[in-house]
Protein backbone atom coordinates (compact mmCIF):
# COMPACT_ATOMS: atom_id res chain seq x y z
CA UNK A 1 0.00 0.00 0.00
CA UNK A 2 1.46 3.52 -0.91
CA UNK A 3 1.01 6.36 1.11
CA UNK A 4 -1.44 8.08 -1.47
CA UNK A 5 -3.93 5.00 -0.91
CA UNK A 6 -3.65 5.60 2.88
CA UNK A 7 -4.80 9.08 2.64
CA UNK A 8 -8.03 8.13 0.52
CA UNK A 9 -8.77 4.81 2.62
CA UNK A 10 -8.53 6.42 6.17
CA UNK A 11 -9.63 9.94 4.48
CA UNK A 12 -6.73 11.76 5.88
CA UNK A 13 -6.05 15.44 6.12
CA UNK A 14 -2.79 16.17 3.59
CA UNK A 15 -0.64 18.68 5.67
CA UNK A 16 2.43 17.94 3.49
CA UNK A 17 2.77 15.21 0.75
CA UNK A 18 6.26 14.70 -0.68
CA UNK A 19 6.00 11.05 -2.25
CA UNK A 20 2.46 9.46 -2.25
CA UNK A 21 3.87 6.86 -4.08
CA UNK A 22 5.82 5.63 -1.21
CA UNK A 23 4.98 2.00 0.23
CA UNK A 24 4.38 1.36 3.84
CA UNK A 25 6.04 -1.89 4.75
CA UNK A 26 6.53 -1.33 8.25
CA UNK A 27 3.57 -0.95 9.64
CA UNK A 28 2.43 1.44 12.86
CA UNK A 29 3.59 2.90 16.08
CA UNK A 30 1.25 5.03 18.48
CA UNK A 31 3.35 7.26 20.52
CA UNK A 32 4.16 11.16 21.68
CA UNK A 33 7.21 10.71 23.70
CA UNK A 34 9.72 11.09 21.27
CA UNK A 35 12.42 8.79 22.73
CA UNK A 36 10.26 5.97 22.96
CA UNK A 37 9.36 6.74 19.20
CA UNK A 38 12.98 6.98 18.38
CA UNK A 39 14.34 3.70 19.66
CA UNK A 40 10.27 1.71 18.31
CA UNK A 41 9.32 3.35 15.61
CA UNK A 42 9.37 0.58 12.22
CA UNK A 43 11.14 2.00 8.97
CA UNK A 44 9.09 2.70 6.21
CA UNK A 45 6.48 2.92 8.65
CA UNK A 46 2.88 4.94 9.81
CA UNK A 47 3.81 7.14 13.38
CA UNK A 48 0.26 8.32 15.20
CA UNK A 49 0.96 10.78 17.81
CA UNK A 50 -0.50 13.75 18.89
CA UNK A 51 2.73 15.87 19.28
CA UNK A 52 2.33 18.86 16.78
CA UNK A 53 6.26 21.10 17.36
CA UNK A 54 9.21 20.78 14.78
CA UNK A 55 10.72 18.31 16.41
CA UNK A 56 8.15 15.95 15.55
CA UNK A 57 9.90 16.02 11.47
CA UNK A 58 13.36 15.35 13.12
CA UNK A 59 12.16 11.98 14.80
CA UNK A 60 10.20 10.98 11.47
CA UNK A 61 13.02 11.97 9.02
CA UNK A 62 15.88 9.77 11.40
CA UNK A 63 13.96 6.58 11.44
CA UNK A 64 12.76 6.40 8.22
CA UNK A 65 8.99 6.86 8.45
CA UNK A 66 6.55 6.26 5.67
CA UNK A 67 4.62 8.95 6.90
CA UNK A 68 3.25 10.50 10.11
CA UNK A 69 -1.04 10.97 11.09
CA UNK A 70 -1.76 13.94 13.52
CA UNK A 71 -4.52 12.46 15.32
CA UNK A 72 -7.17 13.72 17.11
CA UNK A 73 -7.57 16.45 14.44
CA UNK A 74 -4.14 18.23 15.85
CA UNK A 75 -2.83 20.53 13.50
CA UNK A 76 0.82 20.74 12.89
CA UNK A 77 2.11 24.27 13.80
CA UNK A 78 4.08 26.54 11.44
CA UNK A 79 8.09 25.07 12.15
CA UNK A 80 6.85 21.93 11.71
CA UNK A 81 4.79 21.96 8.41
CA UNK A 82 7.62 24.12 7.16
CA UNK A 83 10.32 21.62 8.67
CA UNK A 84 8.20 18.79 6.91
CA UNK A 85 8.58 20.81 3.57
CA UNK A 86 11.56 21.53 3.86
CA UNK A 87 12.98 17.61 5.09
CA UNK A 88 9.82 15.79 2.58
CA UNK A 89 8.03 14.20 5.68
CA UNK A 90 4.69 12.83 4.28
CA UNK A 91 2.43 14.61 7.40
CA UNK A 92 -1.13 13.71 7.31
CA UNK A 93 -3.91 14.56 9.90
CA UNK A 94 -6.69 12.18 11.06
CA UNK A 95 -9.68 13.15 13.19
CA UNK A 96 -9.82 10.29 14.91
CA UNK A 97 -8.34 8.90 17.89
CA UNK A 98 -4.93 7.66 17.68
CA UNK A 99 -6.42 4.48 18.62
CA UNK A 100 -9.37 4.08 15.78
CA UNK A 101 -6.57 5.36 13.79
CA UNK A 102 -4.71 2.34 14.60
CA UNK A 103 -7.16 0.34 14.19
CA UNK A 104 -8.12 1.40 10.56
CA UNK A 105 -4.41 1.43 9.73
CA UNK A 106 -4.16 -2.20 10.48
CA UNK A 107 -7.34 -3.07 8.80
CA UNK A 108 -5.99 -1.22 5.22
CA UNK A 109 -2.67 -2.67 5.53
CA UNK A 110 -4.28 -5.89 5.70
CA UNK A 111 -4.69 -6.90 9.70
CA UNK B 1 39.67 4.42 2.46
CA UNK B 2 40.73 7.34 4.89
CA UNK B 3 38.89 7.50 7.72
CA UNK B 4 36.23 10.68 7.69
CA UNK B 5 35.82 13.02 10.81
CA UNK B 6 32.76 15.26 10.71
CA UNK B 7 32.47 17.98 13.54
CA UNK B 8 29.42 19.93 14.67
CA UNK B 9 28.83 22.88 17.18
CA UNK B 10 25.35 22.36 18.44
CA UNK B 11 23.61 24.93 20.11
CA UNK B 12 22.12 24.98 23.88
CA UNK B 13 18.35 25.61 24.74
CA UNK B 14 17.56 25.77 20.95
CA UNK B 15 14.77 22.80 20.48
CA UNK B 16 13.91 24.06 16.59
CA UNK B 17 17.10 23.36 15.71
CA UNK B 18 17.59 20.38 17.10
CA UNK B 19 18.46 17.54 15.05
CA UNK B 20 20.44 19.08 12.54
CA UNK B 21 23.75 17.67 13.29
CA UNK B 22 21.83 14.57 13.36
CA UNK B 23 20.07 15.08 9.71
CA UNK B 24 23.75 15.88 8.26
CA UNK B 25 25.11 12.77 9.50
CA UNK B 26 22.80 10.81 8.00
CA UNK B 27 22.47 11.99 4.56
CA UNK B 28 26.76 11.85 4.13
CA UNK B 29 25.95 8.00 5.80
CA UNK B 30 23.34 7.52 2.56
CA UNK B 31 25.40 9.17 0.08
CA UNK B 32 28.39 6.88 0.85
CA UNK B 33 26.40 3.95 0.58
CA UNK B 34 26.78 2.70 4.20
CA UNK B 35 23.30 -0.18 4.79
CA UNK B 36 20.27 1.42 6.40
CA UNK B 37 20.28 -0.95 9.33
CA UNK B 38 24.15 1.03 10.28
CA UNK B 39 22.16 4.20 9.48
CA UNK B 40 19.48 3.74 12.20
CA UNK B 41 21.56 3.07 14.55
CA UNK B 42 23.96 5.75 14.42
CA UNK B 43 21.24 7.96 13.52
CA UNK B 44 19.58 6.91 16.96
CA UNK B 45 22.82 7.46 18.93
CA UNK B 46 23.66 10.79 17.67
CA UNK B 47 19.96 12.26 18.28
CA UNK B 48 19.71 10.91 21.31
CA UNK B 49 23.16 12.61 22.57
CA UNK B 50 22.51 15.60 20.33
CA UNK B 51 19.20 16.73 22.26
CA UNK B 52 20.49 15.88 25.40
CA UNK B 53 23.44 18.45 25.03
CA UNK B 54 20.49 21.24 24.33
CA UNK B 55 18.35 20.25 26.52
CA UNK B 56 20.61 19.20 29.72
CA UNK B 57 24.39 20.83 29.19
CA UNK B 58 23.71 24.18 27.38
CA UNK B 59 24.99 22.74 23.99
CA UNK B 60 28.35 21.14 22.58
CA UNK B 61 30.80 19.80 20.20
CA UNK B 62 29.54 16.55 18.27
CA UNK B 63 32.17 14.45 16.53
CA UNK B 64 31.31 11.99 14.06
CA UNK B 65 34.51 9.56 13.18
CA UNK B 66 33.30 7.23 10.01
CA UNK B 67 35.36 4.47 9.49
CA UNK B 68 35.81 1.50 7.24
CA UNK B 69 34.72 -0.87 10.52
CA UNK B 70 32.71 1.26 12.59
CA UNK B 71 31.77 4.80 13.04
CA UNK B 72 32.74 6.59 16.47
CA UNK B 73 30.00 9.11 17.43
CA UNK B 74 31.64 11.53 20.50
CA UNK B 75 29.18 14.38 22.47
CA UNK B 76 31.16 16.64 24.41
CA UNK B 77 29.94 19.26 26.70
CA UNK B 78 31.22 21.59 29.40
CA UNK B 79 27.59 21.48 30.83
CA UNK B 80 26.51 20.33 34.66
CA UNK B 81 28.06 16.74 34.55
CA UNK B 82 25.42 13.76 36.07
CA UNK B 83 25.85 13.04 39.09
CA UNK B 84 25.15 9.59 39.09
CA UNK B 85 25.69 7.52 35.67
CA UNK B 86 24.40 4.57 36.74
CA UNK B 87 20.72 6.10 37.84
CA UNK B 88 20.78 8.46 34.74
CA UNK B 89 21.25 5.04 32.69
CA UNK B 90 18.17 3.41 33.99
CA UNK B 91 15.10 3.62 31.64
CA UNK B 92 12.55 6.19 32.80
CA UNK B 93 15.19 8.21 35.17
CA UNK B 94 14.65 12.38 34.22
CA UNK B 95 15.44 15.42 35.47
CA UNK B 96 13.95 17.17 32.40
CA UNK B 97 11.57 20.02 33.14
CA UNK B 98 8.01 20.68 31.96
CA UNK B 99 8.90 22.72 29.07
CA UNK B 100 10.57 20.35 27.36
CA UNK B 101 8.49 17.32 28.51
CA UNK B 102 5.64 19.42 26.78
CA UNK B 103 7.56 19.03 23.53
CA UNK B 104 7.57 15.07 23.78
CA UNK B 105 11.08 14.92 25.66
CA UNK B 106 11.71 13.68 29.11
CA UNK B 107 10.51 9.64 28.89
CA UNK B 108 14.12 8.83 30.33
CA UNK B 109 14.81 6.87 27.39
CA UNK B 110 17.55 8.60 25.38
CA UNK B 111 20.49 6.89 27.27
CA UNK B 112 18.63 3.56 26.75
CA UNK B 113 18.03 4.26 23.59
CA UNK B 114 22.11 5.44 22.84
CA UNK B 115 22.81 2.18 24.92
CA UNK B 116 20.69 -0.08 22.83
CA UNK B 117 21.78 1.00 18.97
CA UNK B 118 25.80 1.60 19.66
CA UNK B 119 27.86 -1.21 20.52
CA UNK B 120 30.37 0.40 22.97
CA UNK B 121 29.36 3.16 24.73
CA UNK B 122 31.18 5.27 27.58
CA UNK B 123 30.39 8.45 29.36
CA UNK B 124 32.78 10.23 31.35
CA UNK B 125 31.02 12.76 33.14
CA UNK B 126 32.26 15.40 36.55
CA UNK B 127 29.68 17.76 38.24
CA UNK B 128 30.69 20.95 37.56
CA UNK B 129 32.66 20.47 34.09
CA UNK B 130 31.05 18.69 32.18
CA UNK B 131 30.18 15.12 30.13
CA UNK B 132 31.71 13.14 27.63
CA UNK B 133 29.69 10.39 25.63
CA UNK B 134 31.42 7.94 23.19
CA UNK B 135 29.71 5.60 21.43
CA UNK B 136 31.08 3.11 18.67
CA UNK B 137 28.54 1.50 16.04
CA UNK B 138 30.28 -1.54 14.24
CA UNK B 139 29.60 -1.79 10.17
CA UNK B 140 28.26 -5.08 9.69
N1 LIG C 1 24.92 15.74 28.53
C1 LIG C 1 24.29 15.71 29.73
N2 LIG C 1 24.61 16.61 30.69
C2 LIG C 1 23.99 16.59 31.90
N3 LIG C 1 23.02 15.70 32.24
C3 LIG C 1 22.67 14.79 31.33
C4 LIG C 1 23.26 14.74 30.02
N4 LIG C 1 22.71 13.71 29.35
C5 LIG C 1 21.82 13.16 30.17
N5 LIG C 1 21.78 13.78 31.36
C6 LIG C 1 20.96 13.42 32.55
O1 LIG C 1 20.52 12.08 32.41
C7 LIG C 1 19.09 12.01 32.46
C8 LIG C 1 18.61 10.88 31.56
O2 LIG C 1 18.90 11.15 30.18
P1 LIG C 1 18.01 10.48 29.05
O3 LIG C 1 18.49 10.96 27.74
O4 LIG C 1 18.00 9.00 29.27
O5 LIG C 1 16.53 11.00 29.35
P2 LIG C 1 15.94 12.46 29.14
O6 LIG C 1 16.85 13.26 28.29
O7 LIG C 1 15.63 13.03 30.47
O8 LIG C 1 14.57 12.15 28.36
P3 LIG C 1 14.44 11.62 26.84
O9 LIG C 1 15.82 11.38 26.32
O10 LIG C 1 13.65 10.36 26.94
O11 LIG C 1 13.72 12.69 26.11
C9 LIG C 1 18.63 13.39 32.03
O12 LIG C 1 17.32 13.71 32.47
C10 LIG C 1 19.71 14.27 32.68
O13 LIG C 1 19.45 14.45 34.05
MG1 LIG D 1 17.52 12.45 26.46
Amino acid sequence: MTVQELVSQLELTVFHLEDGGRAVTGGGYCGDLLSWVMGKAPADGVWMTIMSNVNVAAVAALTDLACVILTESVAPDDPLLRKAELQGINLLGSSLSTYECAVKLSAALGG
Amino acid sequence: MESLRLTFQVAGGDLTHAGEASSQVKQTLRKMGYDSDTIRRVSVCMYEGEINMVIHANGGTATVDVGLDDITITLADVGPGIPDVEQAMQAGFTTAGDQVRDLGFGAGMGLPNMKKYSDEMNIESTVGVGTTVTMVVRIP
